[in-house]
Order: C-alpha cells, then structure tokens, then sequence
C-alpha cells in the first residue's frame, strides 16, 4: 500500500473518530454524522484508487445496487420498527466480513498474504477469527431479526445442555482453526464459516425478548470485531480503528444496557431470563384489589395536577402510541400542567429506543429525562402516567430480595400522587414477574390500547 | 576471409560465457542464501504489522471507549446505526477483491461483500440523519 493511500485512510479514521464524537450531544450531532460520510467517500475513493483495483464497471454497479436498497429501506422505515432494521443491517455486516475472508482465502496474492494452499500462518489466524465472528453477527443478528420482528417467539428457547453444547462448539471451532493454520485446507475453512453460523443461532436463541437491548449492542460490537479481524487479515490500518470503534461502542452499550438491568452480561448471554415458566407467580395475588379507571376519570386527574411525568415502555412502541401521547402532553401544557418524560435505560428494544420515539413524535428533547436525573422528582410529582413500562417500575425491585429483578434501578413511580398505569390486562411483563405496584393505593389502572386510551382522554380533556 | 578470426575464437567465447553464467549462478546462490538468512533473523513483513496492528487496536480501543463514553443516553439509537453504517468500512476489503480485472470466486464474493456494505453504508447513515433529524430543542 503507498504512502498516500495509507495517509488518506488515516484522515477517513480520524473522521470516524469525529463522527463518534459529535453524538455527545443532539446539537453537534448531525455534525458528526457528515464526518462519517466523509471518512466512508474517503476510504472508498481511496480503495478506488489503489493499482490493483481496476474493475470499475461491476463495482459501481454492486455499489448502486447495494445502495438503493439501503436508500429505500431506510426512507420507508417506521420509527417503531427501527430494532428490527438495525439488527439486519448487523448481519449484513457479518456476511460482508465472511465474504470478503472468502475472497482473501480464494486470491489471497491480491492481499499480499500468500499464494491459494500456502497463506501466511499468521494471516490465517487473523482470518479465521474475522470469518467466525462474522459468521457468528450474521446467523446471530438474523434470530434477533426475527425476535424482534415476531417472526418467531420473543421467549428464550432452552433446551438441556445448551451451554455444554455451546462450549464444545466453541472447542471444535478452535480446533478447526488450528487445522486451518497448519493444513491450509478448503474443507477446514469452510467448516468454520459453517459451524460459525450455527453457534450465532445457538447463542441468541436463549436470550429473551426483554434483554434484546443487550442483544443488539452485542451484535452491533461483534460486527466490529469482525472488521477489525479482516481488518488484521489486510494488513489495513483503517479497518482496524474503524473495528475497534465500534466494537467499543458497542461493548459500551452493553455494559450500560446491563447495569440498567442490574444484569452481569455473562447472564444475559447465558440467556433464559424471561420465560414463560416464571409466570405462574402470579397465581397468588386474587385477594388484592385493584383500582380501575376510565379515560374521563384519567382525565380528571390530569387536568387538576401540577405536573406530570410520563413513562413510556415498549407498550407504547407496539401501540404506535407516541403521537397520541405527544397530542395529551400538549393539551396538558395548554391547561399549565408541566409534562415531562421519564426514560429508563433498558425501555423498549434497544438503547434510546424511547428517546427516538418521543423524538418522531416532536417531544422537544429537554422534556426527555434520564432515569438518573428525575428520579428524586417523583416523590413531589402529581401524576405518574405509565404508558407501555411495566418491569422498569416494579418496586419489588426495591422491597422483594427474591425477585428476579431485585437490584434492578427502576423509576420510582410509586412516589408520585397518583400512578395512573395504562395497560391491557394485569398480566405480567416480559420478565414474567407480578408488578405490585398495580395493586397501590395510589395506583389508578387505566385498561385498553395504549393509542385509544390516549385518544379517549384527549377527547375528555377538551370535551 | 575476415570471418576467420571470430569463428576460430567461437569455443573459446563459449567457455568464457560458461564460466561467467556459472559465477552468476553462484553469486545467486550466494544472495539466495544471504536473503533467506536475513529473513530468519529478521521477522518478515507480515509479523512486523501484527505487532503494529496490535498497537492500532489497542489504542483505538481507548479512543473508543473515551469517545463513546461521552455519548448521551438520549442518541444511543443513532449511535447504534451510525456504528453500523462506518463498520461497512470493510467495503475496503470488499473493493479489493472485487477489483482484478480477471473474473473469478473471489471477485465473485468481493462484489456480493460489496453490494451488502453498500446497504449497510447507505441504509445506515440514512436511517440516522432521519433519525438525528427529529431531534429538537424547545421553542
């Protein structure tokens, strides 16, 4: 590689490392995001240029096609469904590295790493561990796809022996790394891209739909790595930075997603959190009382309170309920009421998923509060109006050491006034757990489709 | 007759010739051996990047986690999507091997790595600017 190309890759790493920067903030964001299309034109003009690339005519055609498909995708997107659309792009990524390792392994003279049957050990290492953990992005990206999506059941699917099975994949797969190195063979290589694909369906399958935030900064991590792999593979500086970035973020992501779980990411990625078999708890609570409401007593209540603070869960994403609920904020406001909106770090389906929601629906983002910063708000709040959250506002979190969640930090609605709590049914949420909070004297429940009761309660506030 | 003379010396430019390829193939011989001994007490090419590969990674690493740290939990979705879109940096990797002009399995799969970065890259950043976009402060 010349000097200058290895310069102008430098400057494209330096950009992504701007474009990560300039997020820190909404204001500087959209910023950023033009440092990331810069570095992406720079990297690519660069590869462009290089001698040994002179194809040109396929190449603006695979890029046109790619990029009209991602153009689309991305223009029709439906906010709420933006999880699902993030955890494909995931898998393409790892597919990607797996194709590119495949080219490397098929003409690897055109990487400067060897002849076909005669690779450089140490090129062989870097590649099979690109390959894996691509291999691994992809097949796991598409399970949570399909998670999210409803394709298949958000539960976890356990099975006796996973993890003992998962772990003696993982020793074949070293194995078969080792042949690899010291065979060159085909068949070894192609073994690994294999059984790499069937450890990603094997890892994801057990996470539940709850942790599905840590899922997807998982994947978003390894689809890094798996950069960074190919990039080792290419003797390319700028993959490697670019990989390690992410994998970063990613990891980082993770990490906060745990804590908001009080998880160790260990036992969200042994998975089986949130199963079906959980919920039969429930059974013993028929002797409490629970208050119920209409929307016009709801209304009611809101009308005639100082302030309000909103709680939004993934309820609320399912129902397609933020521009409704942005609607009653508003009327709120008219009538004096300060609204504001609490967000919990584990909300919805994957990091600032509720951030981008209230967002769409033009909740200004100084309304938007993080669990840290309002929670001591709560106890001189009228109204705490939960639409969609259920777990993240379990006080058995707080009171009940047997509970699966104890430890977790959740919004400590139960402080307000009065709770009013949207909801279809008193079944459990997505870890499976009673809410005792349903049961409060100060809990109000309010039972119906997130969207109309939010509509019905517009219509009382203005009637 | 003025031919006589050369033919007469022909055997014996032959031989000069003879002798002369042979002290080339010697000297050959002799470069061969000093290379292969240079390589062995030198490491080659390929291990001298790993090490400073190493060093790339780790340090990147850090400016990684520094970056990211700083990030505000309002924009992780956009953080999300706009690490997915620059890790289609590998599109690099990708253009290489669909780069040759001759046709074959590895330009085959260097473009179909192509055409899925692509979408990554494009649907990426898209989906965050719309994202990025409904983000606004109070009136």
């Amino acid at each position: 590689m010349g000097t200058w190309s290895a310069l102008a890759y430098l400057v494209a790493a330096v950009c992504f490392i701007m474009a990560l920067r300039g997020l820190s903030s909404p204001v500087s964001a959209r910023s950023g995001l033009r440092f990331g299309v810069a570095g992406m034109t720079i990297a690519v003009a660069t590869t462009l240029a290089l001698p040994g690339v002179s194809s040109f005519g396929p190449i603006v055609a695979a890029i046109a096609l790619g990029g009209i498909i991602g153009a689309v995708v991305a223009i029709k997107i439906q906010m709420t469904a933006l999880p699902q659309l993030v955890a494909a792009f995931h898998s393409l990524v790892g597919l990607a590295a797996v194709c590119v390792a495949v080219a490397a392994f098929t003409n690897p003279a055109a990487y400067g790493i060897g002849v076909p049957g005669a690779i450089v050990a140490g090129s062989l290492v870097e590649m099979s561990l690109g390959t894996a953990i691509g291999a691994i992005t992809f097949t796991g990206s598409i399970i949570a796809f399909a998670k999210l999506q409803g394709l298949v059941s958000g539960s976890p699917v356990i099975f006796k022996g996973q993890h003992p099975l998962n772990a003696l994949l993982g020793l074949i797969l070293l194995a078969l790394i080792v042949t690899l190195v010291v065979t060159n063979a085909s068949l070894a290589f192609v073994m690994i891209v294999l059984l790499s694909f069937l450890i990603g369906v094997l890892i994801i399958i057990p996470i539940g739909g709850a942790d599905m935030p840590v899922v997807v900064s998982m994947l978003n991590s390894y689809s890094g790595w798996a950069a960074c792999g190919i990039g080792f593979t290419l003797e390319n500086n700028l993959l490697i930075i670019t990989g390690s970035l992410v994998g970063s973020s990613g990891a980082i992501l993770s990490y906060i997603m745990c804590k908001g779980m009080n998880r160790s990411f260990i036992s969200v990625i042994l998975g089986g959190f949130g199963g079906e078999s959980v919920a039969g708890a429930a059974g013993g609570q028929g002797d409490k009382q629970v208050k119920s409401g209409s929307a016009e007593d709801a209304a009611f209540i809101l009308k005639n309170a100082a302030s309000v603070i909103i709680i939004p869960g993934y309820g609320m994403a399912v129902a397609q309920a933020q521009h409704a609920l942005k609607e009653m904020g508003d009327t709120l406001i008219k009538e004096g009421v300060q609204v504001r909106y609490a967000i919990h770090p584990v909300a919805g389906r994957m990091p600032g998923h509720m951030n981008v929601l209230l967002a769409e629906a033009n909740v200004p983002y100084d309304d938007v509060i993080e669990l840290d910063d309002i929670n001591r708000d709560f106890a001189q709040t009228d109204v705490a109006f939960v639409i969609g959250a259920n777990d993240i506002t379990n006080p058995a979190a707080k009171t009940d050491p047997t509970s699966p969640i104890y430890g977790m930090p959740i919004l400590d609605v139960e402080r307000a006034r009065t709770v009013l709590f949207i909801k279809r049914s008193l079944a459990s949420g997505y870890a499976g757990i009673e809410n005792e909070l349903f049961f409060y004297d100060n809990t109000m429940m309010l039972f119906g489709d997130a969207k109309k009761m939010c509509e019905d309660i517009i219509k009382s506030l203005e009637g | 007759m003025d031919q006589t003379p050369s033919a007469q010396n022909l055997p014996g430019a032959v031989d000069q010739l003879k002798q002369a390829v042979e002290l080339l193939n010697h000297k050959v011989d002799l470069l061969y051996a000093e290379a292969a001994q240079l390589a062995a007490q030198h490491p080659g090419a390929s291990e001298t990047f790993l090490v400073m590969g190493i060093t790339v990674f780790v340090l990147a690493i850090f400016v990684g986690y520094y970056v990211v740290w700083h990030v505000t939990p309002a924009l992780h979705s956009p953080l999300m999507s706009v690490t997915n879109a620059i890790s289609s940096v590998i599109v690099v990797g990708a253009l290489i091997a669909a780069g040759p002009a001759e046709f074959g399995l590895s330009k085959i799969f260097g473009l179909a790595a192509v055409v899925l970065a692509s979408i990554n890259i494009f649907g990426g950043f898209i989906v965050t600017q719309r994202m990025l976009a409904m983000f606004r402060k109070k009136k």
